[in-house]
């Protein structure tokens, strides 16, 4: 049976992912938004998970939160506040919010993972550490390298190319 | 752990099933971007919550990573949103029609 901490846990990251989605102000959606992205750390944390929930912190609520919420300050005002959305296909999308739900949420009750419990104890963080230096090395590289170049695409994509950007005249 | 797998695996069919209605209902650009991070989130507790009755750390690790690439998939997205913003003045996708045959 689930605890208090989560039900809380849950009201919060659905709730929130629900206004991230319908709140009218797109500043006020990436504010909720921080909401479900810390939410869902509080659940690694409850699943015995510090380090993975640090981490969620740290580069979505802390950097990915926050850079939207810059994306979204650049957006002209009158385009913050208006909702964009076909009405016809409103319906349409929440029936087929419902069909995923009820089916996916049917097939995992019926399922055997209602029966499966637990006696190990929770995995110390530094066996991660060792893992990604040892066994996940090149995996770890290559993330590194994937992260660079996407970032430097960013860079590139988002460059002005209307504008002199030479201040050596200055 | 008071708390069992089936529930946290009920949480994250509910995201999934959230972000789905995102991206089938918005046509804002930005939203749309808001509905893909739900969906990562719900994969990534998945992982965690799987990986929580294994007696390695693989689950973990693979989360991290996950969470990883998320990060350069944001980055690349936010950049795409600030591009077509400034070709079109618009995050409406039903005004980014250039490549459309």
């Amino acid at each position: 049976m689930a605890d208090a901490a989560f039900l809380a846990l849950t009201v919060i990251t659905i709730g929130s992912a629900i206004a991230a989605l319908e709140l009218r102000s797109l500043i006020y959606g990436s504010i909720a938004l921080m909401g479900t992205l810390g939410g869902i750390a509080g659940f690694f944390f409850l699943l015995d998970a510090p380090f993975v929930a640090l981490f969620q912190l740290a580069v979505y609520v802390g950097s990915i939160a926050v850079l939207i919420l810059f994306t979204v300050m650049l957006v002209k005002r009158e385009l913050i506040f208006k909702k964009i959305e076909d009405k016809r296909r409103k319906f349409a999308g929440i029936g087929l919010m419902m069909v995923v739900m009820v089916a996916l949420g049917a097939v995992f009750l019926d399922s055997g993972i209602k029966t499966i419990t637990t006696d190990e104890p929770p995995v110390d963080f530094r066996d991660i550490g060792t893992d990604f230096v040892t066994y996940y090395w090149p995996a770890l590289i290559l993330m590194g390298l994937i992260l660079a170049g996407s970032v430097t695409g960013a860079l590139v994509l988002a460059k002005r190319e209307d504008v002199e950007n030479d201040q050596r005249t200055n | 752990m008071t708390n069992e797998l089936i529930d946290f695996t009920l949480v994250s069919v509910a995201l999934l099933g959230i972000g789905i209605y995102g991206l089938a209902v918005k046509r804002n650009f930005i939203r749309m971007l808001f509905a893909v991070e739900i969906i990562i989130n719900a994969a990534n507790l998945s992982l965690v919550a799987f990986g929580r009755f294994l007696p390695h750390s693989g689950g973990q690790t693979l989360a991290l990573f996950s969470i990883a690439i998320a990060a350069a998939e944001v980055a690349v997205g936010l950049s795409l949103i600030i591009v077509a913003y400034r070709m079109y003045q618009n995050v409406d996708i039903a005004d980014f029609r250039s490549l459309k045959g």
